[in-house]
């Protein structure tokens, strides 16, 4: 176990590097989109109070920073593989040194994380100045770092299986851009019909952001542990997938 | 498999879709060898090098580094390996310190190890001011430099090198030659793909010929030249070359005396040997 973590730790090092240089633009990057909109959608579109008797504005900050976990996981681990596996080649280097695969699997997803919960602390760190309604619980806190790891697994899954930035451009628009304007970051699912909120349910930016909602707003809301688990299932199965796609070469 | 050997490579084959670029390859190399791949381009040098170390999958055979089969044991195998692919595969992002560092972490060297390591191979590479620089602030000899010091570092025990002097001025190339005998005096056993026949002509112990995904010849340089002919009778006529190979330098001569136009006796090399097995000139598409 303490190998793996090593191994883990080696294989993240030049990522961190990579985040240490390029820190003050990652940090106004991270902060660009969640505030946006949180402007557009927080004051812009709706005011006032939610069915569940909070502020939209206190509804809708834990959405956002769902949708931060996963722009920001997402998109900086796949767009960083995606360049070093096809343009760098440096990746290739990588998967020819004694590195067990699952180490290579939480390595490379290790800048997706601190991306994804840089991103997620500071939309959230605003917000509780905004909302007092919000709560800073460990189980917030849970809820944020699982969301960016199963993110950032998916964003490697992306790179893994993309064959150029075009494919990676495509995917992100088939399946990422949907995810950030339904999944229940900016309205609640249930306020939908039972045949579309069985499709949004499949999606894993639906129970991050009811997990990251419900442990916000403990006075409103019951915690859904059963979309934590299903949560947690879809970090498992994009990192069985990363492991399969690293095994079998079929990248 | 005996101690000696290095690599043992069965029945390789690999597959693109409908093409076959590897088709049953058998290979042995033994310990401490310095062994030459020379191909026409796309006669499947760099794929096998690829399955070797890892990189790519293959459909059928096997293939043993060090004693470990690497499908089953692999990272045991790639602990004894250092390869040195065709493209720099330095990430750009970092510096080439940096580049080194992460390197040797993935070997999971120490930390003191690691730097003396740096330092003993950036001194000899004349690395040593550029080591804080970003990578494509180099010239694609000096970033060549720096990807050979990358996997040279964990002092690896088998060394793929993939074309390693393509690219590299003079100068460079020399360099990299020096350590490439250097490196065979220790014992490092290498194999080296190369367009360069003097290269592989004066550096390898053996050669092997792979045309079609399949090794044709396969012998020291001497053995190979003396299989066409040791001795070739090369003739320009109509501003086209001919060649002929013999046995002895008597039977060169007499047959060049019977000859008009330009002609040349000389010993064969291992160019003419590439040509007449393949059909095709060094470089060429297969």
């Amino acid at each position: 176990m303490s190998n793996l973590l090593v191994d883990a730790y080696h294989v993240a090092w030049g990522d961190m590097m990579f985040m240490k240089h390029n820190f003050w633009n990652i940090l106004v990057m991270s902060i660009m989109s969640p505030l946006l909109y949180l402007i557009a959608f927080g004051y812009g579109l709706r005011t006032g109070q939610t069915d569940i008797g909070v502020s939209y504005v206190a509804f809708v900050i834990p959405g956002i920073a769902a949708l931060s976990s996963l722009s920001s996981s997402f998109g900086s681990t796949a767009t960083r593989m995606n360049v070093q596996r096809l343009y760098y080649k440096s990746f290739d280097e990588m998967m020819m040194c004694p590195l067990s695969l699952s180490s290579i699997v939480i390595g490379k997803c290790m800048l997706g994380l601190t991306r994804g919960l840089i991103s997620c602390l500071l939309i959230y760190a605003l917000g509780l100045f905004l909302a007092s309604d919000l709560a800073l619980t460990p189980l917030v806190v849970l809820c944020i770092v699982i969301s960016c790891i199963t993110f950032s697994l998916l964003g490697m899954a992306a790179a893994l299986l993309s064959k150029s930035h075009q494919s990676m451009a495509t995917l992100n628009s088939l399946i990422i851009l949907p995810m950030t304007f339904l999944c229940g970051t900016f309205f609640s699912v249930s306020s939908l019909n039972p045949v579309f909120q069985a499709v949004l349910y499949c999606l894993p930016l639906t129970h991050a952001s009811e997990t990251i909602r419900a442990a916000a707003l403990p006075d409103y809301l019951e915690f859904p542990w059963i979309s934590l688990a299903v949560l947690i299932a879809f970090g498992a199965a994009f990192f069985a997938l990363n492991l399969y796609l690293l095994k079998t070469r079929k990248v | 498999m005996s101690m000696e050997d290095m690599i043992v490579i069965k029945g390789l084959v690999k597959r693109f879709g409908d093409k076959t670029a590897v088709n049953g390859l058998d290979l042995v190399i033994h310990r401490g060898e310095l062994f030459g791949f020379l191909g026409p381009n796309g006669a499947g040098k760099t794929t096998t090098l690829r399955c070797v170390s890892t990189l790519t999958g293959f459909d059928e055979g096997t293939i043993t580094v060090n004693g470990h089969d690497i499908t089953k044991e692999p990272e045991a195998a790639k602990g004894s390996m250092g390869v040195i692919q065709q493209q720099v595969s330095l990430d750009k992002d970092l510096t080439i310190r940096e580049n080194m560092i992460s390197h040797a972490m993935y070997h999971n060297m120490g930390k003191k190890e690691r730097n003396e390591r740096i330092s003993e191979l950036s001194d000899f590479f004349g690395l040593g001011e550029y080591l804080d620089k970003p990578v494509d602030s180099l010239s694609g000899g000096w970033k060549k430099r720096a990807a050979i010091v990358c996997a040279m570092l964990h002092r690896p025990q088998v060394l793929f090198l993939d074309e390693p002097t393509s690219g590299l001025d003079i100068n460079a190339r020399r360099l990299l030659w020096d350590v490439i005998k250097s490196l065979h005096r220790d014992g490092t056993t290498i194999i080296l793909t190369t367009h360069y026949i003097e290269e592989a002509e004066s550096l390898c112990d053996r050669v092997g010929i792979i045309d079609k995904g399949r090794i044709i010849a396969l012998d020291i340089p001497k053995n190979l030249c003396e299989k066409v002919g040791s001795i070739a009778v090369e003739t320009i006529e109509n501003g086209k070359t001919t060649y002929k190979y013999f046995k002895s330098r008597d039977e060169a001569s007499a047959f060049a005396a019977s000859l008009k136009g330009n002609v040349t006796i000389r010993d064969t090399n291992l160019e003419d040997v590439f040509v007449e097995l393949t059909g095709k000139s060094v470089g060429a598409q297969t």
